[in-house]
């Protein structure tokens, strides 16, 4: 079984974000940067597949400047066998087509039966990238799984909608899924496997060689949003801070008196 | 301009979300047509014709299905801009939809301006401005952009389709059982969110929702780590609550949170990062580190 996962390096979104300086994307200097939390859940259910089936492989590719090795190497420490890094300093100028066809172009000789990927990242939030990449291999694809399990030439999906409810689907190989928060408990990389995976493949290749496809959305500005008039802003020391709320508290709900 | 508005059938319903599409087209001022894969005798509330295909046939999840027949309907109607909602059946779709038509795609539109769509990025700390470079654009719209328009009943047209997808098996629904409390009905909530930092912290919260005499609720990721059970979990995939207070303790306030709890009547935000998207819907911004802050205003509460 050849296993792909598709992982991307997105800022911790708890920082302050300032807009670049061509007013394009956000400030990249400056930022911590990590797995994208949706591919962390893609990640842990590839490596379980890999250790019940024992005879996969799992490739973990991913897109992005110098920086980007790093989400790879964490990954092969969790148990991804191999590591592609398709190097590309101006990644985030690239749309959601531009980023499924550089995949799609990886990807369409190596015969792949299952594909994870996040069902969206964190900073763009788009959830387009799975679905666009399996009309471009031609796969089946079904997004946002929380409920996972192989048998044989099929797998059988959950797969979250509003509300809590879910729906159940059976779908053959191969297959390209996209992972939602809660779909398995994520395990950290033990040591000895950090030091393993330095020993693993981790190669590059040019993003010129694999990509072929103009934009088709232009971003024209970013920006941060004005705040919110009327919200009362308290900060100060926690034994005034919590009297001044109380006393809002009494003054403006009933809940208090 | 033409808009083609793809509806949703839920549960035995057209889902309120179409009117939001139906707002959408009006405000760009384009001329649209739905459609909606849904029994043949719906009525939406719409001025205008809408296309529906025969749900016992075309079945409720079948994207390959769906998508034959929409880009069946693009080419009979030459829409500029195919309209999704941004939901588990938009989100699925729409990509595939503007793939197919090598289409630009814009996700969460929330705003629109002279062909200039605003969708936020990075957990709504920031905006975009984006624009398609394609003759047909796709866009799925954020729940809530968009005032929803009703009007008058709709002339439906059967649309007719034939292909199976043979490779892809819905096999039924799974819903959650309904356990613990129920907060649609609470008048005071105090949700913990990933700012707990660990399940023990957990304690802090329900002691200040003890002292106020209301229920505990959580956002996802508190529920997706098993520190409390699904039923305490506020939002799209969780439950959408209308309290007297709602305090939300250590919730950056991404949309799918806010959607379940920006109906409360006064909101309180506890978080260290002043500039957390739940700003946005608080009345009072406490930034403070709730480790800290919460145990003190506990103890003034029960004094
Ligand atoms: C399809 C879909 C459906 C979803 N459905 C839901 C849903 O129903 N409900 C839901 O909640 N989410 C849902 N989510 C997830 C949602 O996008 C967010 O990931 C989630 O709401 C974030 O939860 P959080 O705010 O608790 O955590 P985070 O976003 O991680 O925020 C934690 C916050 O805590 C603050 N903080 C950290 N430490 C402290 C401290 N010591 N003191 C004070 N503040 C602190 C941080 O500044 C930060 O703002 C859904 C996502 C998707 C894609």
């Amino acid at each position: 079984m050849n296993i792909l996962v598709c992982i991307k390096q997105v800022p911790d979104m708890e920082s302050k974000f300032k807009i670049s300086s061509d007013g394009q994307w956000y400030d990249q200097s400056d930022l911590t940067f990590k797995i994208n939390e949706y591919d962390e859940y893609a990640i842990e259910e590839a490596v379980r597949l890999k250790e019940k089936l024992g005879n996969a492989e799992v490739v973990a590719l991913s897109i992005g400047p110098e920086r980007t090795k790093e989400v790879i190497r964490k990954a092969l420490a969790i148990g991804i066998d191999k590591g592609v890094h398709v190097l590309d300093n101006d990644s985030h100028e690239k749309d959601p087509l531009q980023i499924a066809t550089i995949i799609a172009n990886y990807a369409k000789d190596k015969n792949f039966d299952i594909v994870f990927l996040g069902m969206q990242s964190q900073d763009r939030a788009s959830a387009q990238v799975g679905p666009i990449l399996s009309e471009l291999l031609g796969y089946n694809c079904v997004t946002t799984i929380v409920g996972f399990e192989h048998q044989e030439s099929k797998v059988n999906v959950k797969r979250e909608l509003e509300g809590g409810i879910k729906a159940k689907i059976s779908v053959k190989l191969p297959v390209i899924l996209t992972c939602q928060l809660g779909l398995n408990t994520v395990r950290y990389p033990t040591l000895p496997n950090i030091m393993k995976a330095k020993k693993k493949e981790l190669n590059t290749i040019n993003v010129n060689d694999l990509l072929n496809e103009q934009p088709k959305v232009v971003n024209l500005q970013a920006y941060i949003p004005e705040k919110k008039k009327g919200g009362i802003l308290l900060e100060g020391k926690a034994d005034e801070v919590a009297d001044k709320l109380i006393s809002i508290l009494k003054e403006k709900t009933q809940v208090l008196r | 301009m033409k808009a083609l508005l793809i509806g949703e059938y839920k549960n035995g319903h057209i889902d309120e979300s179409f009117y939001e599409l139906v707002g959408f087209a009006n405000k760009i001022g384009a001329s649209s047509v739905g459609f909606m894969v849904a029994p043949l005798d719906v009525k939406p509330e719409y001025d205008g014709k809408v296309y529906i295909a025969d749900i016992s046939k075309a079945k409720d999840y079948n994207p390959k299905v769906h998508k034959g027949l929409i880009l069946k309907l693009v080419e009979k109607e030459n829409p500029d801009v195919v309209v999704f909602s941004h939901s588990s059946y938009g989100w699925d779709l729409a990509p595939r939809l503007a793939a197919a038509l090598r289409a630009g795609q814009i996700s969460e539109v929330i705003d629109v301006d002279n062909g200039e769509y605003i969708v936020p990025f990075c957990n709504a700390k920031l905006r975009r401005k984006v624009k398609p470079n394609t003759p047909k654009a796709v866009l799925t719209l954020q729940s809530g952009a968009f005032a929803p328009l009703k009007n008058n009943t709709a002339q439906i047209e059967p649309f007719d389709y034939t292909e199976e997808d043979t490779n892809l098996e819905f096999q039924g629904y799974e819903v959650a059982e309904k356990t613990g409390v129920d907060l649609t009905k609470a008048e005071v909530i105090i949700s913990a969110g990933r700012g707990v930092g660990k399940k023990e912290n957990i304690e802090i919260v329900r002691s200040l929702a003890k002292a106020l005499k209301g229920e505990l609720g959580a956002s996802r990721p508190v529920v997706d780590a098993g520190w409390l059970d699904e039923s305490y979990q506020v939002g799209t995939t969780g439950q959408t609550v209308a309290p007297k207070l709602y305090i939300a303790c250590g919730i950056s306030g991404a949309i799918q949170h806010l959607v379940g709890m920006k109906k409360s009547n006064f909101i309180v935000a506890i978080n260290k990062d002043k500039d957390a998207p739940i700003a946005e819907v608080a009345d009072v911004f406490v930034a403070a580190d709730l480790l800290e802050f919460i145990p003190m205003l506990t103890s003034k509460l029960t004094k």
